[in-house]
């Protein structure tokens, strides 16, 4: 092969590298020899990574590196260590009382806290992430209670659950008076029309309310009040507020004489230890609706 | 250099016109090129002079700040830190001297960003790489590790001589003792840096006792390695390789800006001393410049001068000492090298008197931003609140309907105390009469007048619950909270919303 002297840029005197486009010429500028050691370095630091940390698959596994680090490993110990940072705290909520948190603001604040996130795991399925409800699922904000709102009720509440399982549950249900033929559908209509007058709603046209008034009397005092005004040992709700668990439309009243109710809450006692219970009976009871002791 | 050159393939002449099976010489060819160079070693030779002195200065004086400014106490009060410059990073504040900053107002950093930016484009305007020169830590680092060699090692000639010499007991001893220095300086670079973050004299003590935190040693022991390699090893190579300065700052220099500047209008053509005075008898045209390459060997970054502006020269003005020396001993005028512009070199060509434009366009442009950002920042930070009030309104549910028929609305009220004392302040209501406040966990000896107290320098998060017994007018009313210190103090009021159905 026949050699030839280099070329050199005529403007710069710089050799070039021999690769030419168009008439230009690649200049050759040598980077320093230290910038491609770096590089060196740069691949053996990267095979250093692959023997230290978890990194290569195996068919039904991977290589654990010499250290068997774990990023799992590493989420453990930082929660061991927030559950540290939380010890003092944690300790004083779970012997304080519920009457203690309230009138401890620290305790109260560290509660509501424990409470935003314990909510947001169990109860915001069924209660909403605010704890506004829905249809069947009490609005926690709200100063109607079925149960009780006082602190202690409704811890009672969370962990023995209504209608659940728990021996110790809230019981209590409305009967199926059209289902299990208690009532006629002219009584049951009738009842319902007297239910939306005490809640003093408009009457429908042809509404039965004196009639309604006696099926009142003679089936539903008994839970419900003579007045209406409900039984919370039963959680019978009071009929003359402004607040419908269901709905206040004469057809949801009717449906529920109907086929009864009876929602279910389950108990949080086995599931939750007793100081996020009582975080939680402090967070919704400070969403506003609680009442004082 | 022509003279022996290395060889290359045919191929490689004919370039874009060779046939593709040509393409594998030619690539060949490229590979008898080097195409990384070994670093050629820089000993830059002792010098004294004005800019020597004037660095000298700023190296003692930034120095000093950085290595002191921990040390200096600044009574803030009962249980706040008492250092004059501290970045709390646990406690979320930033304290200098009188200012305190929270980590919302960041935004300082950002005027104090665009003040940096402008000030150094205004240097450029004005005087060139005065940043790359004489205040770059790269620079100041480098040029106290210089001296440090120097002490050790000797002048250049000295260094050069021993580095080509064998190994001997005394050369091994001298570069010992040199690396030790190095490394002990670069140690306290790293131990002063930390202190920045922690009250200084205990954690002293507690590096001193092995006490401190991981991270104290982790920060320590990275900025002894980056300062011992880059100020130690890398020096120039920073500038030319690794900074993005140099490119930046080529750019922001012009045909007015004072740069260290090599007159050739006066230096050329060059010869040595006996053949310039032959050629002035003769009356033949002579430089200035003897060519005795001294601007070179002082250079710290290797460049020559005398080949005008270039990547590689930071403009430290040690070239123009060294001239300055040269000019003296053979008899000529000093500043051969000075800090001079292009336009006065075509001008002193056209034989017209040199002027120096400061004030320019961009220099205008460059004070005015800097005035401006630095006004705001004035402003903002002397009319600097110390009570603040942020409200956040219940997104679910937007309101309650109670069991009474009134209507209630949800807010996070976070309260800000920026006093170093604790304060009572009253949180009000405005916008909606009628309406019922209630802070919960928080019951008021008086009716609607609702007291909270937040602790110094801190803030305090609250519950708060506004309730209407009637309707609300509209289904969304424009309400504000207003947070007023007792004692008739500062105010601070946030609008928000009352919502209703």
């Amino acid at each position: 092969m026949a050699h030839d002297k280099p070329r050199v840029d005529a403007a710069t005197g710089t050799t070039t590298t021999g690769h030419e486009w168009d008439g230009i010429s690649e200049l050759n500028t040598p980077l320093p020899r230290w910038w491609l050691w770096v590089f060196y370095a740069c691949i053996v630091w990267a095979v250093g990574y692959w023997l230290v940390y978890p990194s290569w698959p195996l068919v039904s596994s991977y290589t654990k590196g010499m250290f068997g680090w774990q990023s799992r490993d590493a989420i453990v110990a930082d929660l061991a260590g927030l559950k540290v940072l939380r010890g003092p705290m944690t300790e004083k909520l779970a012997n304080a009382s519920l009457a203690d948190i309230s009138g401890d603001p620290s305790l109260l604040e560290f509660a509501r806290a424990q409470g935003k996130t314990a909510f947001a795991d169990n109860c915001a399925p069924c209660h909403g992430a605010g704890g506004a409800g829905a249809k069947g699922y009490p609005n926690l904000n709200d100063d109607d209670w079925l149960w009780g709102g006082k602190l202690t009720d409704i811890a009672t509440t969370i962990t023995h659950g209504i209608r659940s399982a728990d021996p110790d549950a809230r019981t209590g249900s409305m009967p199926a008076f059209g289902r299990d033929n208690m009532l006629p559908k002219a009584d049951i209509a009738a009842a319902a029309d007297y239910v939306r007058s005490l809640a003093g709603l408009p009457a429908d046209k042809g509404a039965q309310i004196d009639k309604g008034k006696q099926v009142f009397a003679d089936n539903c005092a008994v839970c419900h009040g003579e007045d209406g005004k409900g039984n919370r040992e039963l959680g019978a709700p009071n009929l003359t507020d402004r607040i419908w668990l269901y709905g206040s439309d004469k057809a949801v009243i009717v449906e529920g004489l109907t086929n009864g109710r009876g929602a279910v809450m389950p108990n949080w006692g086995g599931r939750l230890d007793a100081s996020t219970v009582k975080a939680l009976a402090v967070y919704v009871h400070t969403f506003g609706g609680g009442e004082k002791e | 250099m022509l003279a022996d050159p290395p060889v290359v393939s045919s191929a490689g002449h004919t370039g874009g016109k060779a046939p593709a099976a040509a393409a594998g010489a030619a690539a060949m060819a490229a590979d008898d090129e080097p195409l990384y160079a070994a670093r050629p070693k820089i000993y830059p030779q002792k010098v004294s002079g004005t800019f020597r002195r004037i660095k000298w200065a700023v190296l003692l004086v930034t120095l000093g700040i950085y290595y002191l400014l921990p040390f200096v106490r600044w009574d803030r009060g009962e249980g706040a830190p008492s250092q004059a410059v501290l970045v709390d990073f646990p406690g979320r504040r930033f304290y200098f001297f009188f200012i305190e900053i929270w980590p919302q107002e960041v935004y300082y950093l950002t005027g104090l960003l665009i003040i940096a930016a402008m000030a150094l484009f205004l240097m450029n305007a004005v005087a060139g790489r005065v940043w790359c020169g004489y205040l770059c830590p790269q620079t100041v680092w480098t040029d106290l590790f210089f001296a440090v060699e120097r002490f050790f090692e000797g002048d250049r000639r000295a260094r050069m001589q021993r580095d080509d010499a064998p190994w001997t007991t005394d050369k091994l001893l001298r570069k010992a003792g040199k690396h030790a220095v190095w490394l002990l300086i670069a140690w306290w670079t790293g131990g002063a840096w930390v202190l920045y973050f922690a009250d200084a004299p205990t954690l002293v003590k507690d590096l001193a006792t092995f006490q401190a935190p991981f991270i104290a040693y982790a920060s320590i022991g990275v900025l002894t390695f980056t300062t011992y390699t880059l100020a130690g090893h890398m020096r120039e190579q920073v500038c030319v390789y690794m900074c993005p300065w140099p490119r930046i700052q080529a750019a922001l220099t012009d045909e007015y800006a004072l740069n260290v500047t090599y007159r050739r209008d006066r230096g050329e053509p060059r010869a040595s001393v006996k053949k310039s005075a032959v050629l002035r008898d003769k009356g033949l045209p002579a430089g200035d410049c003897v060519d005795c390459n001294q601007c070179v060997a002082v250079c710290p970054t290797g460049v020559d001068i005398r080949d005008g502006a270039s990547l590689g020269c930071i403009q430290c003005g040690l070239c123009i000492d060294a001239c300055d020396t040269v000019m003296a001993k053979i008899g000529r005028p000093e500043r051969l090298i000075a800090y001079d512009t292009e336009v006065n070199i075509r001008r002193r060509a056209e034989g017209l008197a040199p002027i120096l434009q400061l004030i320019r366009v961009r220099t205008l442009l460059y004070v005015g931003i800097i005035a401006i950002a630095g006004g705001i920042m004035l402003y903002t930070l002397v009319n600097r609140a110390t009570l603040g009030i942020s409200v956040l309104h219940d997104r679910n549910p937007i309101f309650v309907q109670m069991a009474d028929g009134s209507v209630r609305n949800g807010y996070t009220v976070r309260i800000l105390n920026k006093q170093p004392q604790a304060q009572e302040m009253t949180l009000a209501l405005e916008g909606l009469p009628g309406a019922a406040l209630e802070i919960v966990g928080i019951t008021s000896a008086e009716a609607q007048r609702h007291v909270v107290e937040v602790g110094r320098d801190q803030t305090r998060e609250l519950r708060v619950l506004v309730t209407l017994k009637d309707r609300p007018p509209a289904s969304t009313n424009d309400i504000a909270f207003v947070v007023t210190a007792s004692g008739g103090g500062e105010t601070a009021r946030t609008a928000d919303h009352f919502r209703g159905p």
